[in-house]
């Protein structure tokens, strides 16, 4: 495997398919989360960390077992359960190593489990048929390009607090009108790497 | 049970207007931008969404009594992925061109926090016949929603309406792009909210 390709697949899955601008995902936790600059950086490391890890387990479970035993088709069922496994483990882990941090996170970590951006991970890999380390590498790609997304519309949102918005637009309209304008800016990624 | 009746049609409204999953609620927004680029997919993803989540809240509320409520969300959630599996099978036969579209976002239907949040408040509380009103109200809000965004952004993007050529104006190329899906989700939301000020306010403090 050579480290070009897997570079690529890098940046492709985090500017130029970026899950929140050009794929649509997670866009609950995104307008969640993104109103104080600390939480999204903290939800960022948190995201990027499971999508990696839940993308390894996952192609072993995918490629060792539901291959061989050709149940590809319950592969919802079966990548939900260890999504959702391993993400009331790194629950309890973050409780005990940063509890400040959990406390302000608690309600999204439960939702984590049931987020589509997570999913998405392995479902996609298993699509691509990537191998091993290219799936992690597009993993750890979304992630970053999540990450991005978060901090770059938290800090926004942070300015956005004291601008006078007309009454109706106020919360998540005005939200999802600067997310269409920085997904504007996004658009001009596309074409850069084509796979 | 006989003292409070349950109001079918109050049921069905409060899922369309009141609690409208996307404009009120703001929640499963992925696919509302995702496949509402065209009136097709956006009122295929909304029929998907409304078998599930009717079917979702008939089997819960029939499994009831045998849930242990220690266990009852990852029963829930094998429940919702078991009929998305269902939906996405019967898609990728009947449907194979949309479910190229689209298949990733049928499959992610499993992640909806509304279906969840409808089968832990309102399906695992009631019985089986509130419980599909229930699921019919949420399903046809949510249904209603996609139909309104995609049916703007095709109009506005291509011209066109389900692949038929309805306007000979030059289109706008922004709404079908993925950055037009959010401005019109965004400019509907406001709308909405707009109207919920203006006119439906005054009518539902009194409950």
């Amino acid at each position: 495997m050579e480290f070009s390709r897997l570079f690529e697949l890098i940046i492709s899955a985090s500017i130029i398919n970026n899950f929140v601008f050009t794929r649509f995902l997670g866009l609950c936790i995104f307008f969640g989360v993104s109103k104080k600059m600390e939480t999204a950086v903290g939800m960022s490391i948190t995201f990027t960390a499971v999508m990696m890890i839940s993308a390894a387990i996952s192609w072993f479970v995918f490629n060792f077992l539901m291959v061989p035993l050709d149940i590809t088709f319950l592969k919802i069922i079966i990548f939900i359960g260890i999504v959702a496994g391993f993400v009331q483990a790194s629950d309890t882990i973050m409780r005990k190593v940063a509890p400040a941090l959990y406390y302000k996170l608690g309600i999204y970590l439960a939702l984590i489990s049931t987020n589509c951006i997570i999913l998405a991970v392995p479902l996609i890999n298993s699509g691509e048929k990537y191998s091993f380390i290219e799936s992690i590498a597009f993993g750890f790609g979304s992630g970053i390009g999540f990450a991005l997304a978060l901090i770059i519309m938290a800090s926004i949102r942070e300015r956005l607090e004291l601008a006078e918005v007309p009454n109706a637009f106020k919360g998540t309209p005005i939200a999802f009108v600067v997310t269409g304008l920085i997904a504007l800016a996004f658009t001009g990624f596309s074409g850069l790497i084509t796979i | 049970m006989s003292h409070h009746e349950i109001n079918y049609k109050d049921l069905i409204i409060n899922g369309i207007f009141k609690e409208n999953t996307i404009f009120k609620l703001a929640l499963s927004l992925c696919p509302a931008i995702a496949v509402t680029s065209n009136l097709r997919n956006g009122v295929l993803m909304g029929i998907a969404v409304l078998f599930v989540q009717v079917m979702v809240n008939i089997t819960i509320s029939l499994m009831r009594p045998f849930i242990h409520p220690r266990i009852r969300l990852p029963i829930f959630m094998l429940v919702i992925s078991g009929w998305v599996t269902v939906t996405d099978l019967l898609m990728a036969a009947f449907a194979p061109d949309a479910y190229k579209q689209m298949g990733l976002y049928i499959q992610l239907i499993v992640a909806f926090a509304s279906i969840l949040a409808r089968a832990e408040m309102f399906a695992s509380k009631n019985t089986v016949v509130p419980s599909i009103f229930d699921g019919i109200g949420m399903g046809t809000g949510f249904l209603f929603a996609l139909t309104v965004i995609s049916f703007f952004r095709e109009l506005l993007g291509k011209g066109t309406l389900w692949g038929i050529s309805i306007l000979n104006a030059k289109p706008l190329l922004i709404m079908v792009l993925p950055a037009g899906g959010f401005f019109a989700v965004g400019i509907l939301m406001a709308l909405f909210n707009w109207i919920d000020k203006k006119y439906l306010t005054s009518s539902s403090t009194h409950h």
